[in-house]
C-alpha cells in the first residue's frame, strides 16, 4: 500500500490554504439546534444510534409514478387537459338519456386514446427508472470491516459508511474527508458538475485524521459528526466531529461533494454525510418543469376558440330548438307537428316545458358537436413525437464515435419547439470549447512561425473552397483527431522544431522567447517516477500549453522549488541539452488590471532578467524605444492571430542591474508585506516601476481548442437567424477569446463593455462600505448601459455590428428590476452578447430575461450542473453528453455529444418537426371541422332536433380510423425539403422562428378551409339527393343513403386534402391514405354485414343501396374534386407566384438548379438579413473594409 | 418526381462501416427510414401538373356532365300539389277541423302525360316540411320488434307510441304510429291503372329488420289516431307501405315510394286519380305532392349534377386555359424572395 503515493510534497506549503480555515464560532454554537440535527457515526452505519435516525439510503429516483401512483396520477394528467376532460365529460353524459349516440361508441374512442397516451407515459417513466439503475449501480469501495474495502453499489450506501473514492472517481455521496494519500491530507477535487469552474479545488481533512492512510486504519475508527441538516447551499457546511473526545470544527474544506470527481489524487477516505436526495447537488436539483412549447400552448387556444364555436352553435341550436318545440303545441291543444306527439313528451321535447327542452338540448348539442373537437389530437401529436424522437436518436450525423454518444431526446414534448429557436444561449467551456489549450503559433523576431491551422481557420477555408474541398472537411474530424499526440501542443513547423531553430537567423531571439516561455509561469512540474515523463500542474491549461511547447521546441522545465526554475536546455551551440537551474527572484502575478505576469531571476551567468508576457493593449507600451524592432510585424502578424481566433500574449524581456533589482525588491517586498487595503495598488505601481523599457521577443498564439465543427455551426445559426449568447463563469478576456475564435466578435465590431473594473469602484471597494459601493456601482451600470444604447442607435443606421460583453459583477446590477429591460434592449440590439463571470443563477436569471422579455423561443446548451439552472430556465434545454459527468443531460431536455450537432438539431430535426406539428394540428383541426359542421348542417335540416347525421360508430370512429393514420404519417415523415437542402439554405429555419406555418392566418384558414368544405360537401349531396330518386329502381334516398354519401364524401376529400398539402410520398403515405379511404369501404361492408341491431341503419348500405347506384359514384367523384378544387387553385397560385421560403428551395431542386453556384447564392443573398456574426459576416465585412481601403 | 436520396449521407455511413463494429456501440443502425431518407416522389405544383389536372378534370367532368344531364333529360315526371285543392273551397279557412272531421275526403285529379312514359313509372308522394329526421322521431321504434315475434313486448324506446289499453303496440312507435294514408286510385280513360306496390321496399329491410311471422296487434287502438292501419293478418314484412315509411327520410322535404304503374303512358293522355286525402300535413303547413316519375339508369329527374359537373367542368377548362396564358406572358423569375414575409420589413422580428 501507499506505493503509487507520489512525492510527499505538502502541497498546502505551495498555495496559501489559510482561505478556507476563518473562524467559525458563531455557526457552530448552533449544532444541534433546529436545522443542525444532522448525526452521523461514521464507520458504524448500522449501530442502533444510526438507526433512530434513519436517513434515507443513497438511492436516486427520478421518475414521476410509481407501481401504485402511476394509474390514479396519470389519469389526473391525462384529464387536467381541458379536452379530455370535456371528452370525459361527454363520455359519461352519454349513459344518460340527454345522449343523442350510443354510450359505447363515445366511450371506446376515449378509451382507446387514453390507453395510448397512458402507455405512452409508462414507457417514458420506465426509461428514466432505467437511467436511475446506471447511476445508482455505479460501484465505489466501502468499509466493511476489519480494514476490508469492498466494491457496491452507489445505492447501497449509508450515512456513516466509510468510503474509499479513487483517482477520476465521482464521489458517490456527500462524504467528509478523512484523510487522502497526500501526508497533508489534501485532496484536489473538480467541482466542473457543480458550478462549471474546471480549475482544480483543493480539499483538505482535518490534521487529526490525516494519518488515516491505509485501508487497516479504519479497522476501529470511530467519530461522530453533528452537522447542518441537509440544504441547498454548496458552499456552506457547518459541523462538529467528535473524535477521540474531542470536538472539532468542520467547514466546507472538508466536505466532497457528490457528483465532484477527485483529481490528481490517488485515493482518499471519506465518511459520508448526505445520501441520495439530501445531497447538496439532489437538493439543488429542481424537479424539472415540465415544459410545454409554444405550439401546444397555442393550440390549447385554437381548442378554446373550437370550444367557443361548439358553445356558439349549440346555443344557436338551441334557442331554434326552443321555438320550434313551443311552437308544437299551440294553447297547450293544437298539435302542430302532431306526428311528434307533443302534448305527450318527456321533458327533453316538452312543449310546455320549452326553456327547459332546450337547455336539456344544449348539453346534448354539446355531446352531439364533441366531433370539432379532435379527440384523437393529443394522443396522434403524442405519438408523432415519441417517432419524431426516435428519428431525432436514430440520426447516424448526430452520433459521437469518439465518446460511442448518440442524440438523445429525453422529452418528445418540445421537439416542435427546436424548429422556432430565436436565441441560444451557451456555456463555454466544454460546450463551445473543449477546455484545453494548444500552443500552435508563434512570432518571433518578427517571423511567423506555426503552420497548424485553426478550427476557424479551417471554417473559413471550407467556405471559400469549392464543394470538393467540402468533402475533405468531412475528414477533417478523423485528422484532428489523430494530431495531438501531445496535449496541449499543435504546432508544426520544421524551422523550428526538432531543434532546427538554431540555424534561423534571429536564434538568439528564438532562444530568448521560449526560454521565457519555460521560465515565466507558475505551473508545477510532476514527474511519473516510472516513465520519468514530466507533466505539469498549471492554474490554466493555456500556460499549461506554453511550458509544453518550451519543452517541445527543447527547453524542458522539470523542477521547481520555492527558490529556483531547473531546465533543460538546448544549447545552440553546442547542440546538447544542458541542464540550467534559474534562481527565481520574485513572482508578479498576473491579475486583471495588469494584464501581464512577470517573473525574475537570475541566472547562472548571474545576470537578473525581467521576462514578462502579458496582452498587447499593456505590454505594446511598456517597450523601451530600442525594443521595438520587431513591432510592426509582430503587431500585423497578432492581428491575423485574433481573426483565426487565437488567444494571443506578447513576450518580451529586459536585463535588470544590480541596483535596480535592488531597488525594486526593497519596494516590492514592502509592498508585499504591507496589510492595509492598499496593497494590491502597492504592489501594481512597484510593479510598474520595474515592469518598463521591455525589449520584445515576439508573441504567441493559443488555441482555446473550439469543439469540432464549432465555427462552422455558429456560422450556420447565425445565417438561420439564430442569435447565440454564451453566458460563461470565465475571465472577460477568455471569454472575448472565444468570442473571436467562433466569429461572434470580428475586428472592427464595435465592443460595449460593460465592467466594473473602473478606478473609482475599486477604490471604493478598498473602503469597504457596501452601500456607497452598491449605490456607485448601480449608477456606473447604469451610465454604461445608456451610453450603450445611445451609441447602438446612432450606428445602427450604419448597418454596424455591435458585441456586448458584460461582466458577471455589472451583470448583477444589469438584471435588476428597474435596469432589465434596458438592458435587454442595448443586448437585443447587439448581434453577440458574452456574459462572462457569471454564476449559474445568473445565467437562468438572463435565460429567463431573454425568454419573459422578448417573448420568443430561447434554447440554452450546456455541460455541466452550473448549467442546470439556465437548461431549466429556458424553454429548451440541451446538455451536452460529454464525458463529464450527467448533471446538465438529466435536467436537460435534449441531449447531443458535440455542439456542432445543434446545426442539425435545430436546422433539419427542428425545422422538420416544427413544420410537421404545426401542419398536423392545422390539418387536425380542418378535418373535424369539416366532418363536425356537416353535423351542424344536418341539425339545422332536423328542426335541430340533435339528431346525429351519421350512424354512432362512423361518428366515433372518424378520428380513430378513417382519419387518423395519414396526419399521423405527415407528422412523422412529411419533409418540405431533404436535410441537405435545410442545411444548405439556413435561412429556411426563419419560418419557425416567426411562426410563418402556425399563424392565426393560417390556423383560421385552415378553419375556414373546413368550414367551406362542410358547406360544399352538405350541399352538393343536399342537392343531389333531395328529392328524386336516387337509382334505377325509383328508390329515394332515405336518412341512411344521404348521410353515408355524405360521409364517403368527408373521407375522401379530408385524404386527398392531406394528399394535396404534403411534400413528401413516400410508399408509407400512399398506404395509409389510400388505406384509409379504402379501409371505409371495407368498413361499410363488414359493418353492414353485422346483424341490424349493431348495425342499425347502416345494415347493408353500401352493398344494396349506395355501390349498385351510379349516383353514388358520381356524386362522390363530383363532391370531391370540387371542394378540393379551390385549395389546388390557391396552392397552385401560391406555389408559382408567393411561394414561401420552402417553395422556392423546392422549386430550386426541381429545376435541378441546386448545383448551380450562382443561382443558390443569389437566393440565399437576396434573401438574408445580413448577418452580423460568424465567419461568412467576418469575410464579408473584411471584403467591406479592404475596399474601403482602395478607395 | 424522382426520388432524391443524397450521396454524401452514403458516403459517411460506408466510413462508418468500415470502422471496426465494436461491441456494445450505441451508434444507430443505418437505415433509409431512420435516416428520414426513404425514397419518396416530391410533387410540386409546376404549371404543367396544374394545367394537366385541371385540363383532365374538365376532360371527364364535361363527358359525365353531358351524360348526366341527358339521363335527367329523358325522365318524364308529373307534380301534382294537391293539399289545397283536395280541400272544399269553403272549409279551406280552417284545413286542419277539415282533416281531423269525419267528412268525406275523396278527391279527383287529373294529370296530363306531356310526353310518352316508360314503364315503370314510379308513384311517390311528396312530403314538405316533415321532419322524419326529427330526433325524438327517428328514435321511436323498436327494431327488435319488428324483427321477431318473440320481443313483441319490447317496447321501451316507443313512448310514448308503447302501449295502448295496456297492452303493448306492434308495431309500436311514433314512425309506425304516423304512417301516411292517403290513398290513390289512378283511372285511364276509366280504365283502373293498377299500381304494383310490390318491391318498393329494399329488400334487406323485408328480409332482415321487418319479421315475417310479426302481425301487427293493437295498432291504431288509442285514443289519437295517427295515421293508416295496418291489416292485422299480414305480416310486416309485406307490409311495405310501412317499410317504406320506416326507413325515414334524411330532409324535411321528401319523397317516398308508393308504387309503380307499369305500363306506358302515352302523350296527352290524361289520368284520373281518385284520392283519399286523410292525412294530416296541414297542422304544420306541409305541402303534400303526388308524383309520377320514370327513371333513367342514373334515378329521377335532377338536373343538378349534370349541370354541375358541367359548371365545374368548365370552370376547370377556363382555369387551365388562364394558366396557360398567365404562365406563357408572364414567367415568374424563380426564387424570387420579395414575396417572404420577413423580407418585407427588414430587421423587423
Amino acid at each position: 500500500m501507499g506505493g503509487g503515493r507520489r512525492r510527499n510534497l505538502l502541497m498546502s506549503k505551495i498555495y496559501g490554504l489559510g482561505c478556507g480555515k476563518a473562524s467559525f464560532k458563531e455557526d457552530h454554537s448552533q449544532i444541534g439546534g433546529p436545522g443542525f440535527s444532522r448525526v452521523v457515526h461514521c464507520n458504524e452505519p448500522s449501530s442502533f444510534e444510526a438507526g433512530i435516525h434513519s436517513y434515507s439510503d443513497n438511492y436516486v429516483s427520478t421518475t414521476k409514478y410509481n407501481v401504485a401512483t402511476f394509474l390514479p396520477k396519470s389519469l389526473f394528467e391525462q384529464f387536467r387537459r381541458v379536452a379530455n376532460f370535456y371528452f370525459l365529460v361527454t363520455g359519461i353524459l352519454s349513459f344518460t338519456a340527454l345522449a343523442p349516440y350510443s354510450a359505447v361508441s363515445a366511450i371506446v374512442p376515449l378509451i382507446i386514446v387514453i390507453g395510448a397516451t397512458m402507455m405512452k407515459e409508462g414507457v417514458e417513466d420506465w426509461r428514466r427508472k432505467q437511467q436511475d439503475n446506471e447511476v445508482n449501480n455505479r460501484k465505489t469501495k466501502v468499509h466493511r470491516g476489519d480494514g476490508n474495502f469492498d466494491h457496491t453499489e452507489w445505492k447501497n450506501l449509508r450515512v456513516g459508511d466509510i468510503v474509499k473514492v479513487e483517482k477520476d472517481e465521482f464521489f458517490p455521496t456527500d462524504l467528509l474527508l478523512l484523510a487522502s494519500s497526500y501526508d497533508d491530507a489534501v485532496c484536489y477535487v473538480e467541482t466542473m458538475n457543480l458550478d462549471g469552474e474546471t480549475n482544480l479545488k483543493l480539499k483538505q481533512a482535518l490534521e487529526v485524521t490525516s494519518s488515516l492512510h491505509d485501508d487497516y486504519n479504519f479497522r476501529d475508527f470511530k467519530a461522530v459528526i453533528k452537522c447542518e441538516d441537509p440544504n441547498a447551499n454548496l458552499y456552506t457546511f457547518v459541523g462538529t466531529m467528535e473524535f477521540e473526545e474531542q470536538q472539532y470544527p468542520l467547514s466546507p474544506q472538508q466536505l466532497l461533494l457528490r457528483d465532484s470527481k477527485l483529481r490528481n489524487t490517488d485515493y482518499v477516505y471519506g465518511a459520508v454525510v448526505f445520501t441520495g436526495h439530501d445531497t447538496k447537488v439532489m437538493q439543488n436539483a429542481t424537479d424539472p418543469p415540465s415544459k410545454r412549447s409554444k405550439i401546444e400552448k397555442q393550440m390549447d387556444l385554437i381548442i378554446y376558440l373550437m370550444f367557443g364555436i361548439v358553445f356558439v352553435m349549440g346555443f344557436i341550436g338551441s334557442i331554434f330548438f326552443g321555438i320550434e318545440t313551443d311552437n308544437d303545441l299551440e294553447n297547450g291543444r293544437i298539435r302542430r307537428r302532431w306526428y311528434l306527439r307533443p302534448d305527450n313528451s318527456d321533458i327533453f321535447f316538452d312543449p310546455r316545458r320549452a326553456p327547459a327542452a332546450a337547455i336539456y338540448h344544449f348539453l346534448t348539442a354539446l355531446l352531439l358537436y364533441s366531433y370539432f373537437i379532435p379527440i384523437s389530437l393529443y394522443v396522434s401529436i403524442e405519438i408523432v413525437k415519441v417517432l419524431q424522437s426516435i428519428f431525432i436518436n436514430q440520426d447516424i450525423h448526430m452520433y459521437y464515435e469518439e465518446t460511442d454518444k448518440p442524440a438523445h431526446a429525453r422529452t418528445s414534448n418540445l421537439n416542435e419547439e427546436l424548429g422556432q429557436v430565436d436565441t441560444i444561449l451557451s456555456d463555454k467551456t466544454g460546450t463551445l470549447t473543449c477546455n484545453s489549450m494548444e500552443f500552435i503559433k508563434c512570432s518571433v523576431a518578427g517571423t511567423a512561425y506555426g503552420r497548424g491551422v485553426t478550427e476557424v481557420e479551417r471554417a473559413m477555408d471550407r467556405k471559400k473552397g469549392s464543394p470538393v474541398r467540402e468533402q475533405n472537411g468531412l475528414n477533417h474530424v478523423e485528422d484532428s483527431a489523430d494530431t495531438p499526440a501531445i496535449k496541449g501542443f499543435n504546432f508544426k513547423d520544421e524551422r523550428i522544431m526538432n531543434g532546427n531553430w538554431v540555424n534561423e537567423p534571429r536564434a538568439d531571439v528564438i532562444q530568448k522567447f521560449f526560454r521565457l516561455l519555460a521560465i515565466c509561469h507558475t505551473a508545477i512540474p510532476e514527474v511519473d517516477e516510472e516513465t520519468g515523463k514530466i507533466s505539469y500542474e498549471a492554474e490554466s491549461p493555456d500556460e499549461a500549453a506554453f511550458v509544453i511547447a518550451a519543452r517541445v521546441l527543447g527547453f524542458e522545465f522539470h523542477n521547481r522549488t520555492q527558490t529556483s526554475i531547473s531546465l533543460h536546455e538546448l544549447d545552440p551551440i553546442s547542440r546538447r541539452t544542458v541542464d540550467r537551474s534559474y534562481k527565481l527572484l520574485n513572482v508578479i502575478e498576473f491579475n486583471s488590471t495588469r494584464k501581464r505576469m512577470s517573473v525574475i531571476v537570475r541566472d547562472e551567468e548571474g545576470k537578473i532578467l525581467l521576462l514578462s508576457k502579458g496582452a498587447d493593449s499593456v505590454m505594446f507600451e511598456m517597450l523601451a524605444k530600442s525594443g521595438r524592432d520587431f513591432e510592426e510585424d509582430t503587431r500585423e502578424h497578432m492581428n491575423d492571430y485574433a481573426d483565426a481566433g487565437l488567444r494571443t500574449l506578447v513576450l518580451a524581456y529586459r536585463e535588470l542591474s544590480e541596483n535596480e533589482y535592488k531597488v525594486f525588491n526593497e519596494k516590492f517586498t514592502e509592498a508585499k508585506n504591507s496589510v492595509s487595503a492598499e496593497r494590491e495598488t502597492l504592489i501594481d505601481e512597484v510593479a510598474d516601476t520595474i515592469e518598463r523599457d521591455l525589449i520584445l521577443l515576439g508573441a504567441t498564439a493559443v488555441e482555446d481548442k473550439l469543439q469540432n465543427g464549432v465555427p462552422d455551426c455558429i456560422d450556420k445559426l447565425a445565417q438561420a437567424g439564430i442569435k447565440l449568447w454564451v453566458l460563461t463563469g470565465d475571465k472577460m478576456e477568455t471569454a472575448i477569446n472565444i468570442g473571436y475564435a467562433c466569429s461572434l466578435l470580428r475586428q472592427g465590431m464595435k465592443q460595449i463593455i460593460i465592467t466594473l473594473d473602473a478606478p473609482e469602484i475599486q477604490s471604493l471597494e478598498k473602503t469597504g462600505d457596501k452601500n456607497a459601493i452598491i449605490k456607485a456601482s448601480r449608477k456606473s451600470v447604469l451610465e454604461q448601459i445608456a451610453s450603450g444604447k445611445t451609441q447602438l442607435s446612432a450606428l445602427s443606421a450604419m448597418s454596424e455590428a455591435f458585441a456586448l460583453i458584460i461582466d458577471g459583477k455589472s451583470l448583477a446590477y444589469a438584471l435588476e428590476d428597474d435596469m432589465k429591460q434596458s438592458f435587454l434592449d442595448l443586448a437585443i440590439g447587439c448581434a453577440s452578447v458574452i456574459c462572462c463571470r457569471s454564476s449559474p443563477k445568473q445565467k437562468a436569471l438572463v435565460t429567463r430575461l431573454v425568454k419573459t422579455g422578448t417573448g420568443k423561443t430561447t434554447l440554452a446548451i450546456g455541460d455541466g450542473a452550473n448549467d442546470v439552472g439556465m437548461l431549466q430556465e429556458a424553454d429548451i434545454g440541451i446538455g451536452i453528453s460529454g464525458v463529464e459527468g450527467m448533471q446538465a443531460v438529466m435536467s436537460s431536455d435534449i441531449a447531443i455529444a458535440q455542439f456542432r450537432y445543434l446545426e442539425r438539431l435545430l436546422l433539419v430535426h427542428g425545422h422538420w418537426c416544427y413544420r410537421r406539428i404545426s401542419s398536423m394540428i392545422c390539418y387536425f383541426f380542418y378535418k373535424n371541422i369539416a366532418f363536425g359542421f356537416t353535423i351542424f348542417l344536418y341539425e339545422v335540416y332536423s328542426s335541430f332536433s340533435a339528431q346525429p347525421a351519421y350512424n354512432d360508430w362512423y361518428l366515433s370512429l372518424y378520428n380513430v380510423f378513417f382519419s387518423s393514420l395519414p396526419v399521423i404519417a405527415m407528422g412523422v415523415f412529411d419533409q418540405d425539403v431533404s436535410a441537405r437542402f435545410c442545411l444548405k439554405f439556413p435561412l429556411l429555419y426563419q419560418e419557425g422562428v416567426q411562426n410563418v406555418l402556425f399563424s392565426w392566418r393560417r390556423i383560421v384558414s385552415w378553419m375556414f378551409n373546413g368550414f367551406y368544405s362542410a358547406i360544399i360537401i352538405f350541399y352538393f349531396c343536399f342537392r343531389a339527393l333531395e328529392k328524386p330518386a336516387f337509382n334505377d329502381d325509383g328508390k329515394t334516398a332515405s336518412r341512411d343513403i344521404f348521410t353515408g354519401t355524405m360521409y364517403t364524401c368527408i373521407v375522401w376529400v379530408v385524404n386527398l386534402q392531406l394528399a394535396l398539402s404534403i411534400s413528401y410520398f413516400t410508399l408509407i403515405q400512399h398506404i395509409v391514405i389510400w388505406g384509409s379511404i379504402g379501409f371505409w369501404y371495407l368498413f361499410q361492408v363488414v359493418y353492414g354485414y353485422l346483424p341490424p341491431s349493431f348495425s342499425t341503419d347502416a345494415y347493408r348500405v353500401f352493398v344494396e343501396a349506395l355501390a349498385p347506384a351510379p349516383s353514388y359514384w358520381f356524386i362522390t367523384l363530383f363532391v370531391v374534386i370540387a371542394t378540393l378544387i379551390p385549395y389546388f387553385l390557391y396552392n397552385a397560385i401560391q406555389m408559382r407566384f408567393f411561394p414561401m421560403y420552402h417553395g422556392m428551395i423546392q422549386w430550386i431542386r426541381h429545376e435541378g438548379l441546386s448545383d448551380d453556384p450562382a443561382y443558390v447564392e443569389m437566393v440565399r443573398q437576396r434573401s438574408i438579413r445580413p448577418t452580423t456574426v460568424g465567419f461568412t459576416a467576418r469575410r464579408a465585412a473584411s471584403r467591406r473594409e479592404a475596399s474601403q481601403r482602395r478607395n | 418526381m424522382s426520388s432524391n436520396t443524397p450521396s454524401s449521407s452514403a458516403g459517411g455511413v460506408g466510413s462508418a462501416d468500415s470502422a471496426a463494429p465494436r461491441r456494445n456501440s450505441k451508434r444507430p443502425k443505418y437505415s433509409k427510414f431512420t435516416q428520414q431518407e426513404l425514397p419518396a416522389c416530391k410533387p410540386i405544383l409546376t404549371p404543367r401538373w396544374v394545367i394537366s389536372a385541371f385540363m383532365l378534370v374538365s376532360i371527364v367532368f364535361i363527358p359525365i356532365g353531358v351524360v348526366s344531364l341527358f339521363a335527367s333529360r329523358d325522365v318524364v315526371e308529373i307534380i301534382d300539389r294537391y293539399e289545397t285543392e283536395c280541400v272544399p273551397e269553403n272549409l279551406r279557412d280552417n284545413k286542419v277541423s277539415f282533416i281531423q272531421s269525419d267528412a268525406n275526403k275523396t278527391c279527383t285529379r287529373k294529370l296530363r302525360v306531356k310526353k310518352l312514359m316508360k314503364q315503370p313509372i314510379y308513384v311517390y308522394y311528396q312530403l314538405d316540411n316533415f321532419y322524419q329526421n326529427h330526433r325524438r322521431y327517428v328514435k321511436s321504434r323498436s327494431d327488435s320488434q319488428l324483427k321477431d315475434n318473440s320481443s313483441w313486448n319490447d317496447v321501451s324506446s316507443c313512448k310514448p307510441e308503447d302501449m295502448s289499453n295496456g297492452q303493448a303496440i306492434v308495431p309500436c312507435g311514433l314512425i309506425a304510429w304516423s304512417l301516411f294514408n292517403d290513398t290513390y286510385n289512378f283511372s285511364l280513360n276509366n280504365q283502373q291503372l293498377e299500381v304494383n306496390k310490390r318491391g318498393i321496399s329494399w329488400k334487406s329491410d323485408r328480409d332482415s329488420k321487418f319479421g315475417n311471422d310479426v302481425f301487427p296487434r293493437n295498432f291504431q287502438n288509442g285514443t289519437l289516431i295517427g295515421g293508416k292501419t295496418l291489416d292485422p293478418t299480414v305480416p310486416l314484412s309485406k307490409q311495405e307501405d310501412l317499410i317504406v315509411w320506416m326507413r325515414t327520410a334524411a330532409l324535411p322535404t321528401f319523397r317516398k315510394l308508393y308504387g309503380k304503374i307499369e305500363r306506358d303512358l302515352q302523350p296527352n293522355e290524361t289520368i284520373h286519380v281518385t284520392l283519399e286525402n286523410n292525412y294530416n300535413t296541414y297542422s304544420f303547413n306541409g305541402k303534400k305532392k303526388l308524383v309520377l316519375s320514370t327513371t333513367s339508369w342514373l334515378g329521377g329527374k335532377n338536373d343538378f349534377l349534370g349541370i354541375a359537373y358541367l359548371t365545374v367542368g368548365g370552370l376547370c377548362f377556363f382555369l387551365a386555359l388562364s394558366f396557360t396564358v398567365v404562365y406563357l406572358l408572364k414567367p415568374r423569375q424563380l426564387g424570387d424572395p420579395s414575396y417572404l414575409s420577413w423580407n418585407r420589413n427588414p430587421g423587423g422580428h
